[in-house]
């Protein structure tokens, strides 16, 4: 039997809490999950910081990759049959399902900021590189490894089957919702992925929605607002990514300027340097990460000792909600008063806006900005999700974005000029304080 | 801090007005492509290069008073206008921001449909591959569009001469 459609002797399951079961019979899954590539997401979370917030968030990539991988599983079976839908193409979504992931590092959005990296840009490397993951997938058939990388890069022919992975409402989604709802306990992100399922229907080009389903899509929606302004935005999260973002800022600084490191930073040498190789890549981890910023403490650099510390220890910085347009001249001299104090606006004073994360809201992605939800009606006809729902046109249409501006409330206690301390929290306080 | 809010409002304050969400979309990521220092991440969608980071950057600036956004009702869609208010003008006097002079390009950019746009943008996200190779693959991700060989053929007269201008 062909490499490709070799079974299990036994179907394998993993326990999940939001699945209650993955269950795996094809042997390319298997070799896949075995693989150390896919077991490295065990050492990566999910959401990063967010477990600063939500002490339950400490689920892993490799959770959530294979519960996307058992959403795809689940709407293959679904779609036996069906006009439209090629089984032939069934391993080819199965395998871009589990590994679309595969290059997340860790704390991605930071890294990915400061040090101008692309996880997708890993996610192909490992995929068409010199590893065991890319052996596994040229043993399916010669250029199968490629068609894996379109299609999670979404640079496939075949549009069908790139919106099962990566759409507006798609298996990744469909997942990370779930599990994320799950394990930072909080009562958003539910919905009946059940009945998504049964009314999703594969046209030529799309996944669509049969219009009876739309009011499991309406609820899908509302999870995924919630979902973003109580656990993606949370402005306790964004705290701690801004001082994980402004570590790497000076850690990466110092190196420029030949500071003296107390232990050589190897793991990051690279990242400094901007020249990551796939290998010292895939050596980063989370674990690393934190051995270095537990170390770092002892710097004699009082900037990255403190903001290790504050990391490690979750002395996090305060807020206040800023308006760029009514407070600018409230920040350019928020910046004076910092440097008259003595503490360093570029690491201490931080606008950070919601355009700074890495999620989305549901758009209906007129003049063709980005493929919507669309429902197919009793006719035959698609239709846009929020022409057809009053609810999801109600959300589309509200001031989805903020400011905050991020600064060590403990700092201004300790500035010794009275007068400097009083401008700064008359402007950031309104005289509240 | 507030850096890339900066860069995009200078974009507008040299187009003066966008008419068109994905065409603006694609003005950006070609201009990007060409070293222009915008700093949204671009991913590869169904109407070709696009960015979320954009389109929330451009939801913000709108918000804060700063860009205005028109929607105008068409026959059976919506079409969207984007020009810098004098809120964002007073703040760009404000702000300094290192943008290189990309006006010309803007304008000739500008000029052309979303449509157009949308192949020059595809072949530029497939620029490393070869000229035959990049054709294939705008045929093969777009079928649908039913791009010509003269369409092609000015898509690349227009890169060669963006190529001139911005480098």
């Amino acid at each position: 039997m062909a490499y490709k459609d070799e079974q299990l002797n036994e179907e394998k399951v993993f326990k999940d809490p939001v699945h209650r079961y993955v269950h795996v019979r094809d042997r390319v899954i298997w070799d896949l999950i075995a693989t150390p590539e896919f077991q490295r997401l065990r050492r990566i979370k999910q959401l990063g910081t967010t477990n600063i917030t939500f002490h339950g968030a400490e689920h892993s990539r490799f959770n959530h990759s294979l519960g996307v991988y058992e959403i795809v599983r689940r709407i293959i079976d679904n779609f036996q049959g069906r006009a439209h839908w090629n089984n032939d193409q069934r391993l080819l979504c199965m395998c871009a399902a589990l590994l679309h992931d595969l290059g997340h590092g860790p704390f991605s959005h930071s890294f990915e900021k400061v040090f101008k990296l692309d996880h997708e840009y890993y996610t192909q490397a490992i995929i068409l590189g010199d590893t065991v993951v890319h052996q596994i997938l040229e043993r399916v058939t010669p250029g199968f490894a490629q068609e894996v990388a379109d299609v999670i890069a979404k640079t496939h022919s075949n549009k069908l089957v790139v919106s099962l992975i990566s759409s507006q409402i798609d298996a990744d989604r469909m997942d990370y919702l779930q599990r994320d709802a799950y394990f930072t306990g909080v009562s958003y992100g539910h919905f009946d992925m059940e009945r998504i399922l049964r009314v999703m229907r594969p046209i030529e080009d799309q996944v669509v929605i049969k219009s009876s389903g739309m009011h499991a899509v309406e609820d899908y929606i509302m999870s995924r607002y919630q979902m973003y302004w109580q656990v993606y935005f949370h402005p306790v999260t964004r705290s701690a990514e801004v001082i994980l973002t402004k570590i790497l800022h000076r850690a990466k600084h110092l190196y420029e300027m030949d500071y003296n490191f107390k232990l050589q930073p190897t793991h990051f040498l690279s990242f400094f340097l901007g020249k990551v190789s796939l290998d010292e890549y895939l050596k980063l981890d989370e674990s690393i990460v934190h051995y270095y910023f537990q170390l770092w403490q002892e710097e004699d650099d009082k900037v990255l000792s403190d903001l290790c510390e504050r990391f490690m220890n979750r002395r996090l910085f305060k807020y206040v909600e800023f308006n760029p347009n009514k407070q600018i001249n409230d920040l350019m001299r928020l910046i004076q008063l910092f440097k008259q104090a003595g503490i360093d606006p570029e690491y201490y004073l931080v606008v950070d806006s919601s355009s700074d994360l890495p999620y989305d809201f549901y758009r209906p992605g007129e003049e063709e900005e980005r493929l919507p939800i669309h429902l197919l009606m009793p006719n035959g006809a698609l239709k846009e999700l929020s022409r057809h729902s009053d609810i999801v046109e109600s959300i589309s249409g509200k001031k989805r974005t903020d400011h905050k501006l991020y600064f060590p409330k403990d700092f201004l206690y300790a500035i010794e000029d009275e007068k400097i301390i009083q401008e700064i929290t008359e402007i950031l306080y309104r005289k509240e304080l | 801090m507030l850096e890339n809010h900066a860069k995009l409002m200078r974009f507008f304050s040299e187009a003066k007005q966008v008419t068109g969400r994905k065409k603006l979309q694609k003005m950006v990521y070609i201009l990007q492509s060409f070293g222009i220092p915008f700093e949204e991440k671009f991913q590869f969608h169904f109407y070709g290069p696009y960015s979320e980071e954009l389109t929330l950057r451009i939801e913000e600036l709108c918000n804060l008073g700063f860009i205005n956004e028109e929607k105008e009702v068409k026959s059976n869609y919506f079409q969207y206008h984007y020009s810098l208010t004098n809120d964002g003008t007073q703040f760009l006097n404000q702000f300094s921001v290192h943008m290189p002079n990309c006006s010309g390009s803007i304008e000739l950019l500008q000029g052309k449909s979303s449509r157009f746009l949308e192949l020059v943008s595809t072949m530029l996200y497939f620029k490393d591959l070869s000229k035959d190779e990049v054709e294939a693959k705008v045929h093969d991700v777009k079928p649908k569009q039913k791009y010509s060989e003269e369409e092609l053929v000015e898509a690349w007269k227009l890169i060669d001469e963006l190529a001139l201008k911005l480098h």
